[in-house]
């Protein structure tokens, strides 16, 4: 089986990215399931289920969801490998732009749209500059010479990736991405001993364990202040 | 370039010899103050872990893609404008699988194609194999050369090279910017030399096809939609490296639509045009009718059907006269049959 990560920021248009691309694979034979994951609240599972694709969602709650992520995705692809699915699709919002769940060897997509603005390709970490693939969605209602523009900061900050222009809502694209998905080399069993591509973020602070109270004398472990000096 | 000779410059001499990688360490949030007198892993080495860790800095990834950024840009900057005569579509299937029927369609720069048809009948699918330069390997089949010739990859890959630039009705301008800002930054993003007057002429161009005119500090959220189509078309004309524009209507408001496309092939473009107006569909040197997913027919033009066109833009400008008046607040009495006729 091949597992692709997908993440990007919230509604980048994730879902409707992997749903126009599926439609592309299942007519090529593929069997293809998702693994959604999500902070508090998602319906895209309905939404998958409604196209007649396999899903399980899991939903972080309290958790940092990256880190959610990284516990569960070797459940996710026993689930995968098991019910022989040809590609699995995680698909996994980036909340702080920070971390990238993603895996070596494992093919990693980001999606960011163009109404983002022309300075978010500088704003995101590994999601994006550790991607190898970057779609870029809602080209249809910028002008072109925006396109045009956060395509070539894209490129500035990610020069390997490919990038890709899809259309979310008529899925213009989405065939094209569908061809650079599935590589039989990339197949897996298990995903044990593998590595992600870069660290999660190490906080471990009095909040992390549930304290709520606000002032220096109730802070404890990794605690960093701003500098405020000038 | 050698990794090991990247690794072994300073980065003050990887600056003097490639000045576009101050915009990589720019975008990628690395200051260089102070520290341009050390190679590029002395200058990695000095991150602490803390900031290391905060900022996602990957050192041995960024070294590579510094590479790569410098390997793009040379092959960039350094290759002569290909040139793009023609495009030409050999035929593939339409929905049911049957084969479209036509030897093959050559398009050569300067010439407008119109693209008529149903909603849903596939002009997108169409557009989409053009741009992807598709080689029978999508739903439809069609193969896609360009130059006469089976096109270079990099056309479906590469973010400055792309065959298709796109103009339509409902695209927007997003940016809190002037018009100047704007037209400067695009042109800064394909590395114009003459970026003033490449800036100017592209404000005067606009100005031309605009009925009410704009100053170069207008913020382009504030532009009317006849002044926008008219910035985004002379940016896309003059600015886009594309030599395929895809026009997908322009509304007959606010904007001279003969003046923006003798624009475009002044420049030598490719024009596609996407429409349902008459009018339009007409000023084309050929129209292609999709139907049912493939291309059904390709017309040429005929001349009884230019002599009709002059007929037809007759009737538009009467049509646009009512509208003037109307607006400006005038009670219609009667209808001027002279234009008509």
């Amino acid at each position: 089986m091949n597992l692709i990560t997908v993440s990007g920021p919230p509604s980048s248009g994730k879902t409707s990215v992997i749903l126009k691309t599926i439609e592309s694979l299942k007519k090529k034979g593929f069997k293809v399931a998702v693994a959604k994951f999500d902070c508090l609240y998602t319906d895209d599972d309905k939404l998958y289920e409604k196209a007649g694709i396999p899903v399980k969602k899991g939903l972080s709650g309290a958790l940092c969801p990256d880190h959610y992520f990284v516990s569960n995705v070797e459940e996710i692809t026993k689930w995968g490998v098991d019910n022989k699915f040809d590609i699995l699709i995680s698909e996994s919002a980036g909340l702080c732009n920070r971390c990238s769940p993603y895996i070596k060897g494992i093919k990693a997509v980001c999606v960011i749209d163009n109404l983002s603005g022309i300075n978010t390709p500088k704003k995101i970490g590994p999601m994006l500059k550790s991607a190898d693939i970057v779609v870029i969605t809602k080209g249809d209602i910028v002008s072109q010479a925006e396109r045009e523009v956060f395509a070539s900061r894209v490129n500035t900050v990610n020069p390997a990736a490919a990038i890709m222009h899809i259309n979310g809502l008529t899925g213009q694209g989405s065939f094209e991405l569908s061809t650079l998905l599935y590589d039989e080399s990339l197949n897996i069993e298990t995903l044990k001993g593998k590595e992600l591509r870069f660290p999660m973020p190490s906080a471990l602070c009095s909040y992390c364990l549930g304290e709520t109270r606000i002032g220096e004398s109730y802070q404890m472990g990794n605690v960093r202040k701003m500098k405020m000096e000038d | 370039m050698k990794k090991t000779e990247l690794i072994s410059k300073k980065i003050s001499s990887l600056l003097n010899e490639f000045p576009f990688l101050s915009a990589f360490f720019n975008d990628n949030g690395l200051e260089l103050k102070g520290k341009k007198e050390l190679t590029l892993p002395e200058y990695f080495a000095e991150f602490d872990e803390d900031e290391i860790e905060d900022r996602a800095i990957d050192a041995e990834n960024l070294i590579s893609q510094i590479g790569e950024f410098i390997e793009q840009m040379i092959a960039f900057l350094g290759k002569d404008e290909d040139i793009v005569k023609t495009v030409t579509i050999l035929p593939g299937t339409d929905k049911s699988g049957d084969k479209e029927d036509f030897g093959k369609l050559e398009i050569h720069q300067g010439e407008i194609i119109s693209i008529v048809g149903p909603t849903g009948s596939g002009k997108s699918r169409l557009l989409g194999d053009i741009e992807w330069v598709a080689q029978s390997d999508t739903p439809t089949s069609r193969k896609i050369l360009v130059n006469n010739d089976i096109p270079d990859n990099k056309w479906r890959f590469s973010s400055s090279d792309k065959l298709v630039a796109q103009l339509s009705q409902n695209m927007n301008f997003v940016m809190d910017l002037s018009v100047f800002e704007f037209v400067e930054l695009h042109a800064e993003s394909r590395l114009v030399e003459n970026k003033e007057d490449v800036i100017s002429r592209i404000i005067n161009k606009a100005n031309d096809l605009a009925g009410e005119k704009f100053s170069p500090d207008t913020p382009i959220t504030s532009l009317s939609g006849g002044q926008s189509r008219a910035l985004m078309i002379a940016d896309t004309a003059i600015l886009s490296k594309s030599p395929i524009i895809l026009i997908d209507e322009i509304e007959n408001a606010g904007i001279d639509r003969k003046r923006a496309l003798k624009l475009l092939l002044s420049e030598d473009k490719i024009v596609l045009m996407a429409t349902h107006d008459p009018i339009l569909a007409l000023m084309g040197d050929k129209r292609i009718v999709i139907k049912n997913g493939g291309i059904y027919k390709i017309i040429d033009t005929t001349e009884e059907e230019r002599t009709i066109l002059s007929t037809l833009e007759e009737m538009d400008k009467t049509l646009l006269a009512y509208r003037t008046k109307l607006r400006s607040g005038e009670i219609i009495t009667e209808i001027q049959k002279e234009n008509i006729n």
